[in-house]
């Protein structure tokens, strides 16, 4: 089985963000880390490596220094990496990049491809489902569990309230969430094969059957109206009614006395 | 010259702190509290590959060098100095002997399981009468010609790792020798497996520190162990120990700068909160000045630890190379920097220094033992005198 995994360098939170005069983030300044929900999607291709036996495959796109977690994956257990880097492709939203990202995968053979389901710098969600869509497979997003059934993947879908077990043919495409596993330990060896690890570096030109009016800024739709560190959320209140009538009237009471019925 | 980390040795050191403070420091007051080995850690510690940092990929191990494997024990001994020690223990005292001096038979048979981890590794050559004075030995093995089986009688104390290891590197008297024109103890090496009859444990020590490490007497009646298991040329014990005490050095004055380093750390934090007289005591110059002398004496420990483990390096390449002094002034000056920060460390904490809750106290009790194993401080001056004086 051949599996690919999309993997975002992200600011490291614990360490504070930093925004560039025209509100896109100013990565080069910041610490970072590999996001989270990747990493789980990392995890889970990894586990279906040492279950079914996979060659595993990490892609991801950025400034140059984004090849740390390429080799960071590699450190885990990841067989390859695949940096796509160019100037062109900076300031990318979520269109130009799944663009830039589908156009990398079109040269890769692949069972299966595994995203994160958001980036914890952007928190849109978009792109994995984005890159189902220009490829032409299915997806399965917010994927719990993972099972391979034959030419099959059976994945346990989470919403708040409910599961679904769906059912897709390969090659499709899954997004992952970080309570999906808790993402194994780089190994020293690991690290010391990763610095070793050659690491293939795609810019434009490598990138297959996409228009440059799909790519970087000039390619993005979306524009930055105003960009802001997380504003934290109170406290809240507790409270603990008797009884299920209580309950409601305590939530109508809030709203009234907010004005919001 | 270069002082900077390469970026494999940063990821490496990244990885070990992570683990540190997410698997280890949690657990460190309790494990020194209740005197509890720290087992779940050492699984996790094997799955991720820490108990076999410098062994050989052909063996099982992580085929890292020697500063990769002194940053480990010194991150981990930066939250618990047990931990560090578990594996400093491990790896140099059991593993490396193996490693350097094994057959292939016997690099084969126990290097695999060592290096994953899946067994756990100690060292028996201190006993009653003989620390520093490893001619004071007791312990014998005889070989029995019928069986081809050596004879083990005698007891080894203070053994680190003592009942939860599962190999164990015993030291013993094969003999007697004439050297310069007098007679001396012939002493060997062997590999001694847990579980072998007449091979069992004595008292576990309570110890001042590092006390979740399991600390035991090994007792040994007519224990009988297979004629291959011995290590080393018969006659070589004394050389091999010597060797590998050089090796366990350097793992000691990584835990011995881990040790400084973590109640350094904790300090900092410590002073900028607490305050006295409306301001933090940060703000004192006492507190500043001594946090000064501090950071400088374990910026210096480190650059002589690190040195000692690129010396090493250096000899893994070149036998010839002796890093014995190196390791020794690393231990040297790692211990006695360990015992001095964190014994200011209690005192810039005051009273809540002195209290089990605060992490400098458990600090100041596991430093001390780094100035006393694997060679006191001042058989570390022996070794270094006696190079720079011949």
């Amino acid at each position: 089985m051949k599996i690919v995994v999309c993997v975002k360098q992200v600011p490291d939170t614990k360490g504070g963000v930093q925004f560039n005069p025209d509100g896109t983030l100013n990565r080069a300044a910041m610490l970072t880390i590999m996001n989270p929900d990747d990493k789980a999607g990392l995890e889970a291709a990894l586990r279906l490596k040492d279950q079914y036996g996979a060659e595993v495959t990490v892609v991801t796109m950025g400034l140059p220094k984004a090849e740390e977690v390429l080799r960071e994956a590699i450190a885990m257990g990841a067989d390859k990496g695949i940096l796509v880097t160019d100037r062109v492709l900076g300031g990318a939203d979520t269109w130009a990049t799944s663009t830039t990202l589908a156009g990398a995968l079109r040269n890769l053979e692949y069972d299966l491809i595994i995203t994160g389901r958001q980036a914890i710098d952007g928190d849109t969600a978009q792109v994995g489902p984005q890159i189902s869509e220009h490829l032409d497979i299915p997806v399965i997003s917010y994927a719990q569990e993972i099972k391979v059934d034959g030419d099959s993947v059976v994945v346990k879908r989470q919403y708040d309230d409910r599961y679904h077990m769906v059912k897709a043919k390969m090659p499709c495409l899954i997004t992952a969430l970080a309570e999906l596993n808790e993402p194994r330990y780089m190994t020293p060896g690991g690290i010391f094969d990763a610095y070793d690890a050659e690491i293939t570096v795609w810019g434009r030109a490598d990138l297959k059957d996409i228009d440059d009016s799909n790519l970087g800024l000039k390619g993005s739709p979306t524009k930055i109206a105003k960009a802001s560190d997380k504003v934290r959320k109170g406290a809240g209140e507790k409270v603990t009614p008797d009884s299920p009538d209580e309950a409601a009237k305590l939530v109508v009471d809030k709203l009234l006395a907010k004005h919001i019925i | 010259m270069d002082f900077g980390l390469s970026k494999k040795h940063e990821m490496a050191q990244g990885l070990f702190r992570e683990f540190a403070e997410k698997e280890v420091k949690p657990l460190a007051q309790e494990v020194d509290e209740t005197e509890k080995f720290p087992r779940e850690t050492v699984d996790k510690m094997a799955k991720a590959g820490f108990l076999g940092i410098p062994v050989p990929k052909e063996f099982g191990g992580q085929g890292c060098d020697p500063l990769t494997y002194v940053m480990c024990v010194e991150e981990l001994s930066k939250v618990c100095g047990t931990t560090g020690v578990i594996v400093s223990a491990h790896t140099s005292l059991c593993v490396d002997p193996i490693q350097t001096y094994g057959t292939p038979e016997q690099k084969a048979k126990y290097l695999p399981d060592l290096a994953s981890g899946k067994k756990l590794g100690a060292f028996g050559l201190t006993e009653p009468g003989a620390g520093t004075d490893a001619q004071g030995q007791q312990t014998k093995a005889v070989l029995d010609e019928a069986t081809n089986e050596w004879v083990l009688n005698g007891s080894k104390c203070f053994i680190t790792n003592g009942k939860e290891a599962d190999v164990y590197i015993v030291i013993a008297v094969t003999g007697k020798v004439e050297k310069r024109g007098k007679t001396m103890k012939e002493i060997s090496a062997f590999i001694v497996e847990k579980g072998t009859p007449g091979f069992t444990f004595g008292t576990k020590e309570n110890k001042m520190g590092i006390r979740g490490s399991s600390t035991y007497e090994l007792i040994f009646t007519d224990c009988r162990i297979p004629a291959e298991n011995l290590l080393g040329q018969k006659g070589k014990g004394f050389n091999i120990a010597m060797h590998t005490l050089d090796g366990g050095r350097i793992g000691i004055a990584a835990q011995a700068l881990g040790l400084a380093e973590g109640a350094l750390e904790t300090t900092i934090n410590y002073v900028k909160e607490r305050k006295q007289f409306g301001r933090s005591i940060a703000q004192f110059q006492n507190t500043q000045f001594v946090l000064a002398d501090l950071a400088t004496k374990v910026e210096a420990a480190k650059l002589l630890v690190y040195k000692a483990a690129m010396k090493k390096a250096e000899y893994q390449a070149n036998p010839k190379v002796s890093y014995s002094v190196e390791a020794a002034m690393a231990k040297l000056a790692a211990a006695e920097i360990a015992m001095e920060v964190t014994t200011k460390c209690v005192q810039l904490h005051g009273g809540y220094g002195y209290i089990r809750e605060y992490d400098v106290e458990r600090m100041m009790r596991d430093a001390k033992i780094t100035e006393i194993y694997e060679g006191t401080s001042e058989v570390q001056r022996m070794v270094i005198s006696a190079n720079i004086m011949k």
